[in-house]
Parts: structure tokens; C-alpha cells; sequence
């Protein structure tokens, strides 16, 4: 028997830092490690903005939610979507305490500009299962929000992103169980991190201590 | 590598600490001495009974600004330590090494290699810079002698046999260290080591530049996750930093002895700067920790390129260096913890 599995669950914001790095995200969520830099400053900043769960705004026939919390079972993983919208339509779901029917979108906001990776779009895919499983609906489209540019973009929820999805999502659980911070290559993309200081990606690629230390006391 | 900041010392006994916005203010009664901004510091070390704003305390400890207080004479008295952050895992690895021996041994013979080490290089860059100021056939002789205690610290596999070596090493050193001492050697002598009290001027000073190190090392260990009062080699006693201990032995030599020896050698300071009590002990001028803890900030922020990781990094982030790579070695990133070993 499973006792409140909810403990179990992980940080789905964790997937963009598994994308990004296994490494980062093992520090991060594992050990708990945490430095700020510029970037992450500016993404407090803007969340701040979107970040307030009380605010509720209906525009004709749209009913736009912030900060809402989600989880999903099958995933093990539970959050918040910066935004969701719910546009009116006849094939879509009822809402408590709203009349008619909706469709489900989720909008995530980010500080930077469209990146080459796929994090953010793990990220808003993770966030559309989320809101299916407890909605019992369908979503098939989200949006990501890119303060940079002041524009969003529209991210189709293919099924093979949501495979992506659940497989990073067994992945991260199966490092979490043994707490492992893995080693990782290293890359240029190692520069833009705010953990480098304490990750040291340099000990990646160091020889072995012991050769360090008979190397010293041989000379 | 992360940027070494500043550290404060408060000297003056009755200056109150306070949070201003983003700023430490000095108050001394109604009188503001001074504000400085805190996100250029690293930590607050206040000497004397002064007081610290609860307010300030948390500010500090939520930014990992480490604030120490020590009473006039710089023994220690307490250490503010935040929230301490997800570090159980790692901490539950360091109690499990700490409470078994074989897998202590094998990290505490790493600081003791450390330590060694560098005192041999101590001794050998006293024969290459004075080799017309010193004997400099005993030095090679000792220099020696410490290297075949080297060999036998690798093959330690108990903690008695390392502290054994450890002694021995210890008595080798102290046989020359009075010969370091190059000017006033009137005023300036070592005939071995004398603490609680330090019974001549260079036993105080180097006890004063020991507790600067260990106050560091512990911060270090605090802010990357380590418990500093846990440690493998030093045995557990309450209120005893024994990790900060274990991990500055191989800075002892390099670090702190080095330092002492230089403030005499260039006469920074003079026989005025201490005070003997009747008892014996002596004790250093509130002028003369003026002196010593500017010429500790000075050598803080000089670079060295770290032998193992090979880059540069200021002498004031060896102790954070070291923690983080034992860290790094608890969690598995490493095969050993490699000491910090300095030509």
C-alpha cells in the first residue's frame, strides 16, 4: 500500500533543469542547492507579476487563472502553471462555479526568448497532463509567454512530447530514490549556469585524486 | 570559482550592530560610526561583547554572511548558523564516515598528508629564499625526515598510527621553526608551542591567526552543506568546530604560520604590540589585532592557482575550496578528498 504518495511527488518546474542539465537539476532538487544570479532574479521578477492566486479576470469569453496549483499521479509531479486560460467552447469541460463549457490552455511565462532546446516546451507539456488529469479533459494546445520578446508562442501537445515527458519524469524519480547527483558532460552551456560555482563542472574531467596526490609527493 | 568578498571585523567592544535596509550599521550609543552595504560581505566577525540586532542576525543568516563573535582576546564564543539547507543526505554521510574509523582514517590521512606536505614546502622555501640566514643542511635534513613520514602516513590504516605520525611530524617542524624567525629575535622567539594562554609573542599570535582560520574553515564548511562540528580526525566535543580543525591542518603551516612569520620578518609588528600579564600570558595591543587583521584581509585577497583544480582563486577561498571538494568527495564526485598540497 502506497501511504501518501504525495510525498513522493517532484518539482515539475524540475524538468526544465533536468532538460537543461541532470546535473543542475540534481543539485537543485537533491541537495538543494540554490545560487542567484541575473537570470534567476529577473524570473522571480516576472513571476511575481503572474503570480497572484487570488486575481481572477474574465474577459467576454475568457476566464484567466493564475498561479494555480497542479499535480499529476501518473507523473509523480505537482506545481504551478503561471497561467491558465479557459476560452468557452462547446467541446469542452465545465468549471465549479462557472456556467458553460471551456477548453483548457496553459501559458507559461519566461524572462528570456524562445530557446534552441525544448525545456520550456517539456515544461507547459508536463503542465497540460497535469491540467488533463484533473480536469478530465483534453489539451492540446498551450502557450509560452516570452518576456523578451513580449510575445507568446503557441506550443501544439504532440504525443511525442508527452513521451518525453513521462519519461524524463521516471527518470528524474529514478535518481531522486538514490539520490545521486550524476556527472554529466560539460559544455559551454555550463557558463549561462547559476550553479557553477558549486557544481565545479572543471571536476568532470580532473584526473583522479589519487594520481593528483602520488604525482605531488613523487616529485 | 565564486568571488571572495569582504569580511568585517569589529574591534571597538562597544559598537552595536544593526540592519539598515541593505546595510549593517555601527552604532555606538546614539552615535552612527558607520554603514556599509551587506552584499559586499562575506562575514561579520566581532570582537569583544558587542551586540547584533536579531534583525540583522536573520538578514545575514538567510544570505550565508557568516557572524562570529569572539571575545576581545578572540577566543570564540558563538557563530550565527541559518535554516541549514538541504544538506541532510550529505550530512548523513559525513555522521556514517565520522563514527566509522576505517573510513575516517582513510580522509583524516588526506589532511594529514596535507599537512605534512606542506610544512615540508614550509621548510623548503625557507632554503631557497634565506639560505644564508639559515642552517640550511639541518632544514634539509628535517625536509627529509618529514618525507619519510609522509610515506608512512599513506600507509596509515589506523587513526592512532596517523596521530602518531602527526606528532612526530610535529616535533620535526618545531625543531626549526625558531630559525624562520629572521628580525627582532630579541623579542620574537619560538621554543615550542604554548596555548590557553600563548605564553610568549609569537605563541599569541600564531594561536590568533589559528582561530581567524578555523572561524573561516567553519563558515566554509556551513555554506556548503557540511555540519563543521562533525569532524573525522578532532573527536566530537560540544562546542568544538572539529571538521573546521581537521580540514585547516594542512593550512596550519602555509597559511597561518607563514603569515605570523612574515608580520615579524617585515616588522609590521614590534615588541610594543603585546602586553604580559603577571600570570605570563601574553596578550596582543587592540593596535597590534588592528594590524594583524588588515594584513589578513591583504592576504586573503592574494591568488594562487589551486594545485588540484588548477584554477586561480584567492587565498581566502582555500577554505571554501577544500570544503567544497570534500563535499564533492562525500557525494561521490571524487575518488579521495584531494588536500590542498602547495609548492
Amino acid at each position: 500500500m502506497v501511504v501518501n504518495d504525495e510525498d513522493r511527488y517532484l518539482m515539475l518546474s524540475g524538468l526544465q533543469h533536468f532538460q537543461f542539465c541532470k546535473r543542475q537539476w540534481a543539485l537543485i532538487h537533491i541537495e538543494q542547492q540554490w545560487e542567484e544570479n541575473v537570470r534567476t532574479i529577473e524570473g522571480q521578477h516576472l513571476h511575481h507579476k503572474a503570480d497572484q492566486p487570488f486575481l481572477k479576470e474574465k474577459r467576454r469569453d475568457k476566464l484567466i487563472v493564475r498561479a494555480m496549483p497542479i499535480q499529476s499521479k501518473e507523473l509523480q509531479l505537482s506545481g504551478t502553471c503561471d497561467v491558465v486560460e479557459f476560452i468557452q467552447d462547446p467541446d469542452g469541460v465545465g468549471l465549479a462555479g462557472v456556467e458553460g463549457t471551456y477548453k483548457v490552455y496553459p501559458v507559461e511565462y519566461k524572462r528570456g526568448k524562445p530557446k534552441k532546446g525544448d525545456e520550456d516546451v517539456i515544461q507547459l507539456a508536463a503542465q497540460a497532463m497535469c491540467l488533463e488529469e484533473m480536469m478530465l479533459c483534453r489539451v492540446d494546445t498551450g502557450y509560452i509567454f516570452y518576456n523578451e520578446i513580449k510575445h507568446r508562442i503557441e506550443v501544439p501537445i504532440s504525443d511525442m512530447l508527452r513521451d518525453q515527458v513521462k519519461q524524463m519524469a521516471a527518470e528524474m524519480h529514478h535518481y531522486y530514490d538514490k539520490r545521486h547527483t550524476p556527472k554529466v558532460k560539460t559544455g559551454p552551456f555550463c557558463k549561462n549556469c547559476s550553479l557553477q560555482h558549486i557544481c565545479v563542472p572543471n571536476l568532470m574531467h580532473k584526473r583522479s585524486v589519487q594520481s593528483y596526490i602520488e604525482g605531488r609527493l613523487g616529485e | 570559482m565564486r568571488k571572495l568578498l569582504n569580511t568585517l571585523y569589529v574591534t571597538q567592544p562597544d559598537t552595536y550592530l544593526a540592519l539598515d535596509g541593505d546595510n549593517v550599521l555601527l552604532l555606538k550609543g546614539d552615535e552612527k560610526l558607520g554603514r556599509l552595504p551587506l552584499h559586499n560581505l562575506e562575514a561579520i566577525i566581532s570582537f569583544g561583547y558587542t551586540g547584533a540586532s536579531p534583525a540583522l542576525m536573520g538578514y545575514c543568516a538567510d544570505r550565508n554572511i557568516a557572524i562570529t563573535f569572539l571575545t576581545q582576546s578572540g577566543r570564540f564564543l558563538a557563530r550565527v548558523i541559518g535554516e541549514s539547507r538541504g544538506n541532510v543526505v550529505l550530512r548523513k554521510t559525513q555522521y556514517r564516515i565520522s563514527d566509522n574509523e576505517e573510513e575516517a582514517t582513510k580522509i583524516a590521512r588526506n589532511f594529514i598528508t596535507g599537512k605534512v606536505y606542506n610544512h615540508k614546502w614550509v621548510l623548503e622555501r625557507m632554503t631557497r629564499d634565506y639560505p644564508l640566514r639559515i642552517d640550511v643542511e639541518q632544514f634539509k635534513i628535517v625536509s627529509g625526515q618529514l618525507s619519510d613520514i609522509l610515506r608512512e602516513v599513506r600507509n596509515s590504516v589506523s587513526m592512532e598510527s596517523l596521530r602518531g605520525w602527526e606528532g612526530q611530524a610535529a616535533v620535526y617542524y618545531n625543531r626549526v621553526f625558531d630559525q624562520m624567525i629572521l628580525q627582532q629575535k630579541e623579542d620574537f622567539f619560538f621554543h615550542g608551542r604554548s596555548r590557553r594562554p600563548p605564553k610568549d609573542n609569537v605563541n599569541a599570535m600564531l594561536s590568533f591567526a589559528y582561530t581567524l582560520l578555523a572561524k573561516d574553515t567553519a563558515a566554509a564548511l556551513e555554506t556548503v552543506g557540511l555540519d563543521a562540528y562533525v569532524g573525522f580526525m578532532h573527536q566530537d566535543r560540544p562546542g568544538r568546530a572539529s571538521l573546521a580543525l581537521d580540514l585547516m591542518e594542512e593550512l596550519r603551516g602555509i597559511y597561518a604560520d607563514r603569515f605570523v612569520l612574515s608580520l615579524i620578518n617585515r616588522k609590521e609588528v614590534t615588541a610594543s604590540d603585546f602586553v604580559t600579564k603577571e600570570n605570563g600570558a601574553v596578550l596582543m595591543t587592540d593596535e597590534a589585532r588592528k594590524t594583524f587583521l588588515k594584513a589578513w584581509q591583504t592576504k586573503k585577497q592574494e591568488s594562487i592557482t589551486h594545485p588540484y583544480l588548477g584554477e586561480k582563486i584567492s587565498w581566502g577561498l582555500v577554505p571554501y575550496v577544500q570544503s567544497l571538494l570534500l563535499a564533492r568527495f562525500l557525494r561521490g564526485d571524487l575518488d579521495e578528498y584531494p588536500p590542498f598540497l602547495w609548492k
